[in-house]
């Protein structure tokens, strides 16, 4: 495959660098997880919605972490990722204030 | 850009969710420049999503501390850093990527300084906390 530009490991380093992005999501998630279970009925739900993101986020980005052509770049998954990670945290925020009350 | 009467902010977030927008302007890149452009943009955003977990394990790891609900103002605090530091990686993402395309410079950004003073001063804040227990508490 030869365009005139090496690509060299440049697509391979972004899907590795996705996959990082993947499992810190992953960790963020069990952690909210765990703070939500102390957290009765509404914990349950709060846990629920960010199990949900979660899934939402890696179907996302599954495809740009895997494969072995020439990567894709930029489009909508990046933005989407931020939003995720913004929706995260004001879950986060909730079952925090929610273990005020 | 000129987007009829419709506010910064909401022309910006237009922006970001808009690829053929930015793949309108300019000239399309050497791709290695994209790629550099995401996996800084995913840096980032891993450093936002550091701080949104470190807020969720102060909220549940640190113990009672003496001054009222100030764990959970430090979990707040670092739930909001977290999200804040998500949004403008994506912004920075989009200026970026317009500035490639059009060949002008890359937008400078204060928000590494800001980031770094604001850690290093939490430092700071702990370290004195640690002390204060050491000598006076007990």
């Amino acid at each position: 495959m030869n365009t005139g530009r090496d690509a060299g490991l440049q697509p391979e380093r972004t899907r590795l660098a996705w996959r990082r992005t993947l499992l810190t999501l992953t960790v963020v998630t069990a952690l909210a997880v765990r703070l939500a279970s102390a957290g009765g009925p509404t914990g349950a739900l709060i846990a629920g919605v960010t199990v949900l993101v979660w899934g939402a986020l890696l179907v996302l980005c599954w495809p740009r972490g895997t494969g072995t052509g020439p990567a894709r770049t930029g489009g909508r998954t990046l933005p989407l990722v931020a939003v995720g990670t913004v929706a995260l945290a004001l879950l986060g925020v909730l079952l925090v204030l929610r273990g005020l009350c | 850009m000129g987007s009829g009467y419709s506010p910064p902010v909401w022309a910006a977030i237009r922006r970001w969710f808009d690829p053929a927008e930015l793949g309108s302007v300019g000239e399309p890149p050497d791709y290695r420049f994209s790629l550099a452009n995401e996996r800084t943009f995913l840096a980032w955003l891993r450093t936002g999503l550091a701080l949104v977990g470190g807020g969720l394990a102060a909220a549940q790891f640190l113990p009672p501390l003496p001054m009222s609900h100030l764990r959970e103002v430090i979990a707040v605090a670092l739930l909001l850093l977290g999200g804040a530091v998500a949004v403008r990686a994506v912004d920075h993402w989009a200026r970026t990527e317009r500035a490639i395309r059009l060949g002008q410079e890359l937008p400078a950004s204060r928000f590494p300084a800001i980031l770094a003073l604001a850690v290093g001063a939490g430092a700071v804040l702990l370290v004195i906390a640690v002390l204060v227990r050491a000598v006076g508490g007990r």
